[in-house]
């Protein structure tokens, strides 16, 4: 794209794909992972949903937790039957948003039947503990700090391939505590899950096609606040 | 035409490591670039575009917050503010980001002198990085079309 005076902008179609204000995402293929990711943030939402494509998720990107539950269902009290069919692996959320918090939609989350198995990131550009504890405890699975990196999100894949598929294609759950030490140190990695063709447009090309559990995912003591806390003595829990 | 790439692949990366080293980017930036590649060559490009149309939006905005001084509304321009050092930390806009954070100080006091004077350098300092960036993907096109690849460019 020839660039003239100014910086080139992104294209009106592209933007409406990546899902700004919009719900709609392309049928599911089910071996591919679908992230839910919720940003008031357009920048933000570009980055992560770039960041989310390049390992390989299938994203679907909303600007607020309103649109979340409706996305979800779960904006009104009528049984979400109809929404069986939807299949959200991972919701990642900012936490700083107006309207509601990302707090208060990952209670929303918690509370429904339909959705409280799936794992919950809060993203936040603040570091503070009282926050993360707070989230936490309500069952987010992991914090990350902003401006989010590849490394945190390879990271987070970590969760999804909990689910392993034995050779009958039943799937198998790793042990639940399993996964919370996931981002502490890389544990017996499961089998790479093929990177199937339709996953990402970058396919080939794409930065990592590796293994979600590449050797680049770093897990120093800076890079998570969960890791902080984890290394804190239990007396301050 | 060797010459040609190789010289033009030195320019963007002087130019680009002097941006580290001048403190107009960080870290951040070099995470953005390794999200392009040959399929997406203009996504670096497009986020900063967006990050550049953001500015503009949230500085026209709270100037209009601050105009009267009888009347400035705080909760706007922090939340400005809020947004402005969001997005900037997003695209690793760090001298944009380190006014954003005198910016909240002037505002947490309810400042005003102190928050049009930041309003006035962020608004100094986005333009001068939009420059900067605009040189830098122009050198990249002149690199491709020149038949050739952009150089990684390792700032630690």
């Amino acid at each position: 794209m020839p660039l003239d005076g100014g910086v080139s902008c992104l294209r009106r179609s592209e933007m409406i794909g990546i899902g700004i204000g919009e719900l709609e995402s392309p049928p599911l293929d089910s071996d591919q992972v679908h992230v839910l990711a919720v940003d008031d943030s357009l920048v933000d939402r570009i980055v992560i949903e770039r960041l989310l494509r390049i390992t390989s998720c299938k994203v679907t990107a909303v600007d607020s937790g309103w649109r979340a539950l409706e996305f979800l269902g779960l904006d009104d009290d009528k049984s979400s039957v109809e929404f069986d069919r939807l299949k959200v692996d991972l919701i990642i959320t900012d936490y700083c948003m107006p309207g509601m918090t990302g707090y208060e939609l990952l209670k929303k989350i918690k509370e429904s039947t339909s959705f409280r198995e799936v794992p919950v990131v809060i993203m936040s550009s603040e570091n503070v503990l009282t926050r993360i504890d707070r989230c936490l405890e309500e069952g987010a699975e992991d914090f990350l700090l902003k401006p989010v990196k590849l490394a945190d999100v390879k990271r987070l894949r970590t969760y999804l391939t909990r689910d392993v598929k034995v050779s009958d294609g039943n799937k198998q759950k790793l042990p639940e505590d399993l996964s919370r030490f996931s981002s502490l140190e890389i544990v017996t990695p499961p089998p790479p899950q093929p990177l199937s063709s339709t996953t990402s447009l970058e396919s080939s090309s794409s930065v990592e096609s590796s293994s979600p559990l590449s050797p680049e995912i770093s897990v120093s003591p800076v890079d998570s606040p969960v890791q902080q806390l984890e290394m804190r003595s239990p007396g301050l829990d | 035409m060797n010459n040609v790439v190789a010289q033009l692949q030195r320019q963007f990366h002087d130019y680009l490591v002097s941006l580290y080293q001048q403190g107009f980017l960080d870290n951040q930036f070099s995470e953005l670039r390794k999200l392009q590649d040959d399929g997406t060559p203009d996504f670096v490009a497009e986020v900063v575009s967006l990050f550049f149309e953001d500015c503009s939006k949230l500085i026209n905005t709270m100037s209009r917050s601050l105009e009267r001084p009888e009347n400035v509304d705080f909760k706007q321009v922090d939340s400005g503010v809020h947004q402005l050092k969001g997005s900037s930390s997003s695209v690793g806009a760090r001298r944009v980001k380190n006014v954003c954070i005198s910016f909240k100080e002037c505002c947490d006091v309810q400042n005003r002198e102190g928050c049009i004077r930041c309003l006035q350098q962020v608004d100094y300092e986005y333009k001068m990085l939009k420059t900067k960036l605009q040189d830098l993907f122009n050198l990249e096109q002149q690199i491709l079309q020149a038949g050739g690849t952009i150089p990684q460019v390792d700032i630690n």
